[in-house]
C-alpha cells in the first residue's frame, strides 16, 4: 500500500483561487494564469504515490514548485485543491489537532538550512519532537541519544548547534527527525547547503541508514546527480507540474519529453549505468562436456579468440583462448582443465560503468559479469562501453 | 473662514471623561492607592532601607561582578558610586527611587510582554496598539501626571502609574519585533514537529526573541528611571524630589549632587540589565 499518496494536488498563491483552479483544469499554463489573474501556480495538479520503504525523489529547478509540494505533504502550506493520503487517511481535511497528531507521529522533516534551534543543545534539539509530544525527559533523552549516535554525533550532545559545522548540523537535523521514529521522512533539499564532498558523504550515509531503517523518504533536490544516486524513483517537476515519474534508468533512457531529455542530457551516464545495462550474452562451453576441440570449433564459428568456461550450473570457471585450444588439439589433450585460464576480471551486475571503464582497457579478454553466487550473467566488451557512453541507442535496458 | 464652528470642547470632554472614570472606578483606585502605596512604603523604608547600606552595596557589587562575566569594572563602579550616594546623605532617597523604578519596570514588563506577544500574533491587535503606543510615547510625560493625581492622589503610586504608561512601549514594541523576527525556518521546523501554539511560543519564539525583548526591557527600565524626576512633581519621594527642591530653591550644588546620584543609579541599572542580556546568549 502506498504510504503517501497525492491526488491532483494543486497550490495557487494569490486571491480568487477558485477561478485559477478552473483555469488549471482547462489546461492553461503557469504563465497564462499569472498574466490573466496575477496568481502564481505553486503546484499544478500533482499526483503520485510513494510506496513503503522507498526513496522517492522530487526534483526540479528552483521555482519548479518542489519545495511547495513537499510542504503540501505535511500541510505547512495549505493545498488549494486535491488530496493527500498518509497511510490511506486524508490529510487535507483534518482539523488542527488531528493534523498535529499526524505531524508528530508519522512525518519527520529535514530542512535545507537545517533549522536547528540555536538556544538548545544538540541533545535538546534531537529531543524536540518527543518533547512536543510530551514524552518524559529521561525517555526522550535516551531516544534522542540513540538517534544522534545513529548519525555519528554521540559525542557532541551537549554542544550548541552554532559550534558545529554545516555537515554536522544537518546530521542533527536528521537525528531530530529520526528521533520521533516517523514513518515518512520529508527531506527538503537536505544536502544542498553542504559542500560537495560532505554532500556525497551524507548521501552515502543516508543510503546506509536507509538500508537498515527502511523509512519512506521523500527527498527534494535540484541536483540531478543526487536524485539519480538516491532515488528509487524520481519525479521530475517543471512549472509546478510533475513531468515524469520513473526509476533513474527510465528517466535517463526514456525521457518523457524534450524538457526531461534536455535535463538529463549532461548527466554523467557512467555513474548511473551499471554492468547489467551493457553486458552481452556470452558464448560459453561446459567444462564437464566439452574438450579443446569443441571449444576451438565454437570460437571459429563465432569468430572470437577466447571463450568462457562454465560448469553445469553456469558458474564461471575461467576461459580458454584459441591459441591454447589449437595447441592442445595438436598435443591431443582432451581435458579442457589443462588449458583453462582463470585470471579473468569479474564484476557484479550492479557495478557502475564508471568502475568498468578503467578496467576494460587493461584486459585482452572481455570482462565477465558474475552474480554473487558465481553464476555467469554476461560479458562486457569494449565496444559496448563506448556505445553506452555515447548513448547511440544500442543499450538495451533489459539485457 | 476657519471659524465655521465654535471651539471643540475637547478639554472639557477629557475632564468629564476623567471625572467619570475617577468616580466609576474609585472602588478600584482607592484600594490600589492604599495597598500599593503601603506596599511601596514598606519596601522602600522597611525592606530596602532596613538592609544596612554596606550589605546593599556589596550585594549590588556581587551581582554586577557575576553578570558582567566576572569582570571587576562594573563591580568597582557600583561600590564607589553607591558609597558616594551614601556619603552625600541621599541613601533614603536612593532607596525610594530604586523601589519606584523596580516596581514600575516590573509592572511594565508584566503588561508589556503579553501585549507584545498579542501584537506579534494578531494583525488586528497590531493595528489597534501601534497608534496607542505612538500616543503613549509622544505625549509629554507631564500630562500623565494629571490623571495620575486624579486617580491615585499624590505620592509613589501615581508616580508608578505615570511611569507605567511612559515606560511600557519599548517592551511592547521589542517583544513584538523579537517574535516577528524569529526566522521562518524555525517556525516551520516547529510546526513540522506538531507543536501547539503555546509550545511554539514558549519553546521557540520567546527563547529566540529573548535578546530583543531584553533590549526592550532595558529601555523600559531607563525610561522608568527618567520618570523619577518628573514624578517627584506629584510628590513621589526619591532622588527626583531632591532635584526638584533644589530647582525650586535655585541651589545648584544640591541639585547637581542629586543629579549625579541618578546618573550613578542609571549607569548601574543599565549595565546590569544589558549584561544580563549578553550573558545569556
Amino acid at each position: 500500500m502506498a504510504v503517501v499518496e497525492a491526488k491532483n494536488l494543486s497550490k495557487i498563491f494569490g486571491k480568487n483561487i477558485g477561478q485559477s483552479i478552473k483555469m488549471l483544469d482547462q489546461g492553461m499554463s503557469k504563465e497564462e494564469i499569472l498574466k490573466k489573474t496575477g496568481n502564481t501556480v505553486g503546484v499544478n495538479r500533482a499526483s503520485f504515490s510513494v510506496e513503503e520503504g522507498e526513496i522517492f525523489v522530487i526534483m526540479g529547478l528552483s521555482g519548479s514548485g518542489k519545495s511547495t509540494l513537499v510542504r503540501l505533504i505535511n500541510r505547512l502550506i495549505e493545498p488549494s485543491e486535491g488530496s493527500i493520503l498518509i497511510d490511506g487517511k486524508e490529510l487535507a481535511t483534518l482539523d488542527k489537532k488531528a493534523l498535529r497528531q499526524v505531524r508528530r507521529e508519522k512525518l519527520g522533516m529535514v530542512f535545507q538550512q537545517f533549522a536547528l534551534f540555536p538556544h538548545r543543545t544538540i541533545l535538546q534539539n534531537a529531543a524536540f519532537g518527543l518533547e512536543v509530544q510530551g514524552v518524559d525527559k529521561s525517555e526522550r533523552d535516551k531516544k534522542a541519544e540513540e538517534s544522534l549516535k545513529l548519525v555519528g554525533l554521540g559525542d557532541y550532545m551537549h554542544q550548541k548547534p552554532g559550534q558545529l559545522s554545516g555537515g554536522m548540523q544537518q546530521r542533527v537535523g536528521l537525528a531530530r527527525a529520526l528521533a520521533n521514529d516517523p514513518k515518512v521522512l520529508l527531506m527538503d533539499e537536505a544536502f544542498s547547503a553542504l559542500d560537495p564532498l560532505i554532500r556525497k558523504e551524507m548521501q552515502d550515509e543516508l543510503i546506509d541508514l536507509q538500508s537498515s531503517m527502511k523509512k519512506t523518504i521523500i527527498f527534494i533536490t535540484h541536483d540531478l546527480d543526487e536524485a539519480l544516486r538516491l532515488g528509487d524513483r524520481i519525479a521530475l517537476m517543471k512549472d509546478g507540474a510533475i513531468v515524469q515519474i520513473g526509476t533513474p534508468e527510465e528517466i535517463l533512457m526514456n525521457p518523457a519529453n524534450d524538457y526531461v531529455e534536455k535535463f538529463v542530457e549532461d548527466v554523467d551516464r557512467s555513474k548511473i549505468l551499471t554492468a547489467s545495462h551493457i553486458m552481452k550474452r556470452p558464448e560459453t562451453i561446459n567444462i564437464a562436456k566439452h574438450g579443446p576441440r569443441a571449444a576451438l570449433e565454437r570460437m571459429r564459428r563465432e569468430g572470437i579468440s577466447s571463450i568462457l568456461v562454465v560448469d553445469e550450473n553456469r558458474r564461471l570457471q575461467g576461459y580458454v583462448t584459441a591459441d591454447d585450444a589449437s595447441e592442445a588439439r595438436k598435443k591431443e589433450i582432451t581435458d579442457i582443465k589443462e588449458i583453462l585460464q582463470t585470471d579473468i576480471l569479474r564484476v557484479t551486475p550492479d557495478t557502475p560503468m564508471q568502475d568498468i571503464f578503467s578496467m576494460i582497457y587493461d584486459t585482452p579478454v572481455p570482462i565477465a559479469v558474475v552474480e554473487d553466487n558465481g553464476r555467469l550473467n554476461g560479458i562486457i566488451v569494449r565496444g559496448a562501453v563506448l556505445a553506452a557512453l555515447a548513448n547511440d541507442g544500442e543499450v538495451n535496458l533489459n539485457a | 473662514m476657519l471659524d465655521f464652528i465654535d471651539q471643540i470642547p475637547l478639554s472639557e470632554w477629557t475632564e468629564t471623561a476623567t471625572d467619570w472614570i475617577q468616580d466609576t472606578f474609585a472602588f478600584l483606585f482607592e484600594p490600589i492607592k492604599d495597598h500599593l502605596g503601603n506596599f511601596m512604603d514598606f519596601v522602600s523604608s522597611d525592606v530596602l532601607a532596613g538592609i544596612p547600606p554596606i550589605i546593599f552595596i556589596l550585594i549590588v557589587a556581587v551581582i554586577a561582578f557575576f553578570v558582567s562575566g566576572k569582570k571587576l569594572g562594573l563591580a568597582v563602579f557600583s561600590i564607589v558610586g553607591l558609597w558616594f550616594v551614601y556619603n552625600q546623605g541621599l541613601w533614603d532617597a536612593l532607596m525610594s527611587t530604586v523601589t519606584l523604578v523596580i516596581l514600575a519596570s516590573l509592572l511594565s514588563v508584566i503588561v508589556g510582554v503579553p501585549v507584545g506577544i498579542l501584537m506579534a500574533k494578531s494583525k488586528i491587535a497590531n493595528t489597534i496598539f501601534t497608534p496607542i503606543l505612538d500616543f503613549m510615547q509622544t505625549m509629554p510625560a507631564f500630562v500623565y501626571l494629571i490623571p495620575a493625581v486624579a486617580f491615585f492622589g499624590i505620592g509613589m503610586v501615581p508616580g508608578v502609574f505615570a511611569s507605567l504608561i511612559f515606560a511600557t512601549p519599548p517592551t511592547v514594541r521589542f517583544t513584538n519585533l523579537g517574535i516577528r523576527q524569529v526566522s521562518k525556518d524555525l517556525i516551520e521546523a516547529s510546526d513540522a514537529f506538531g507543536t501547539t501554539g503555546s509550545q511554539k511560543l514558549f519553546k521557540v519564539e520567546l527563547p529566540m526573541a529573548k535578546g530583543t525583548i531584553m533590549a526592550g526591557i532595558n529601555q523600559t527600565v531607563m525610561l522608568a528611571l527618567s520618570m523619577v524626576v518628573i514624578a517627584s512633581m506629584i510628590g513621589a519621594p526619591g532622588l527626583g524630589s531632591q532635584v526638584l527642591s533644589s530647582l525650586q530653591r535655585a541651589s545648584v550644588g544640591t541639585g547637581f549632587v542629586a543629579g549625579i546620584g541618578i546618573v550613578i543609579l542609571a549607569i548601574i541599572i543599565d549595565r546590569i540589565t544589558q549584561n544580563m542580556n549578553k550573558g545569556k546568549e
